[in-house]
């Protein structure tokens, strides 16, 4: 085959669906963009992350609550957003608002409001079961010094359920972090939706995403490691 | 004083506790013994409302704690409890342990707490282990922090729910002399126990319960030697 020949070939080779070496040159001018996508997504996964959290430890309180009314109320809460996908909801929270209150909600505050509540109701669910899982010697001794409840949820249950269920909640905060990506859908520049518009560009698709695809696993293994230093951090005490 | 009128404690149908009254005096040791299953931790926990009773009245200091009106958690500050399984909390260090119901229950600053933690310390032998998690510790070290840890909160009444069945043999003592002396400083104590010799030794008053009620109330010397209920002759001829 000639020199030009097998130029022109590979020019074509995408859209005649031939295989091709992977070149990641040809996105390197792109590479900053895509990158400013991960900064979205992080910012987002930890707004989310932070939110959802506080309201998962709000709703689990809720879910040992002696008095039923509120018990009721996390419990359906929990199913609701259990059961129904999360781009449902997401979809709701963006195009439906708009209409309910005459707000433009901008993506990222849709994504982020919709991420933390779905993602409480998930949470609260471990961290219930976090602190049934504490001895109840925990709590007599904490009532027999005269410690108030809430004090002695902050300071005596929470902390050694935490402990317990930080795997659960690092598992938690990781599909939280994947699940992000759904806000491409709703036209949030995010890192997934950035790895969209560069293919969509340049018209090539491998590069991209697979590009997209390293970034997510990093920030994933970061937060992993992360997590095990925390992990290695509170297990001091054992 | 601890006043307790016709105390009757039920778990569905099982009733542990049968019309109990008794009082217990200010500065008096008692020991509550009795055969398993007789209701002693459960007449114990209902003193300070760790369990709530099905009927009857409990005062202390004529507050009547079984009123649902009354703050709990403020007269269980004046109230200690040492239980069988330690319940140090195991996120914190021994000094924390003993600082903590101090500085945020009664306000304490974090600097007199210590002191008072490190004075505490030293009275039960346990001042080298300030700074390590009761992880570390062995199960009469645990205990005698425990002790102290209910101690730190300067209470008038202490009791004790079992705090010897779940220490390996050799370290009952150490835990037992702590108790005695703090029986010689004139609290108010209250002790379930198995330990018949400590009983006879420290007790003002021995309780013997079988079946949910008080089937002797005498001294020790008196109870030991001459116990009137064939339940109890029959109990301490297994025991002794």
């Amino acid at each position: 085959m000639s020199p030009l020949l097998f130029e022109a070939a590979s020019r074509n080779s995408y859209i005649l669906g031939q295989t091709t070496f992977l070149d990641f040159g040809k996105i390197a001018p792109n590479i900053p963009y895509i990158l400013g996508g991960a900064l979205v997504t992080l910012q987002f996964t930890i707004l989310s992350a932070v939110f959802g959290f506080s309201l998962a430890i709000v709703l689990s309180i809720l879910k040992i609550s002696k008095f039923k009314p509120l018990r009721w109320f996390a419990d359906i809460y929990t199913s609701v957003f259990r059961g129904t996908p999360l781009i449902l909801q997401l979809a709701l929270v963006y195009f439906a608002t708009p209409q309910l209150i005459g707000y433009a909600i901008p993506p990222l505050q849709a994504g982020v409001i919709t991420f933390a509540l779905n993602s409480a109701a998930y949470s609260s669910e471990t961290i219930r079961g976090g602190i049934l899982a504490v001895d109840k010697g925990q709590r007599e001794a904490a009532q027999t010094l005269g410690v108030k409840y809430p004090m002695m949820m902050k300071d005596i249950i929470l902390p050694q359920a935490f402990k317990n269920i930080l795997p659960a909640l690092v598992n938690d905060s990781i599909a939280l972090l994947k699940d992000s990506a759904l806000v491409s859908t709703v036209g949030a520049l995010d890192l997934m939706r950035r790895g969209q518009v560069v293919a969509a560009e340049k018209f090539i698709y491998f590069e991209p995403l697979i590009f997209v695809g390293i970034v997510y696993y990093v920030l994933v293994m970061g937060l992993t490691f992360f997590a095990q230093n925390l992990e290695t951090r509170m297990r001091r005490s054992d | 004083m601890i006043r307790v009128e016709f105390l009757t404690k039920s778990f569905g149908k099982l009733d542990v506790l049968k019309d109990i009254s008794t009082e217990i005096k200010d500065g008096e040791v008692i020991a509550i013994i009795g055969p398993s299953g007789s209701g002693k931790s459960t007449f114990l926990r209902c003193l300070n409302l760790l369990e709530v009773p099905t009927r009857g009245r409990v005062y202390i200091d004529e507050i009547e704690v079984t009123d649902p009106k009354v703050d709990i958690q403020k007269v269980r500050q004046n109230v200690g409890m040492v239980f069988q399984h330690f319940n140090l909390f195991p996120h914190k260090t021994v000094l924390q342990n003993l600082t903590y119901a101090p500085v945020c229950v009664k306000g304490l600053s974090k600097q007199a707490a210590e002191e008072k933690a490190m004075e505490l310390l030293e009275r039960v032998d346990l001042e080298e282990k300030a700074d390590v998690f009761p992880s570390r510790l062995s199960g009469g070290q645990k205990q005698r922090v425990a002790i102290v840890r209910a101690l730190a909160m300067e209470p008038a009444y202490m009791l004790f729910d079992e705090p010897t069945s779940a220490l390996d043999p050799e370290m009952v003592k150490e835990v037992l002399d702590v108790m005695k002396n703090l029986a010689k400083t004139g609290i108010t104590m209250a002790i379930v126990t198995h330990e018949m010799g400590f009983a006879r030794d420290v007790a003002d008053r021995v309780l013997f319960l079988d079946s949910g009620t008080v089937a002797e109330d005498a001294p020790p010397d008196v109870f030991f030697s001459t116990p009137k209920s064939a339940r109890a002759q029959q109990f301490l001829e297994k025991v002794l």
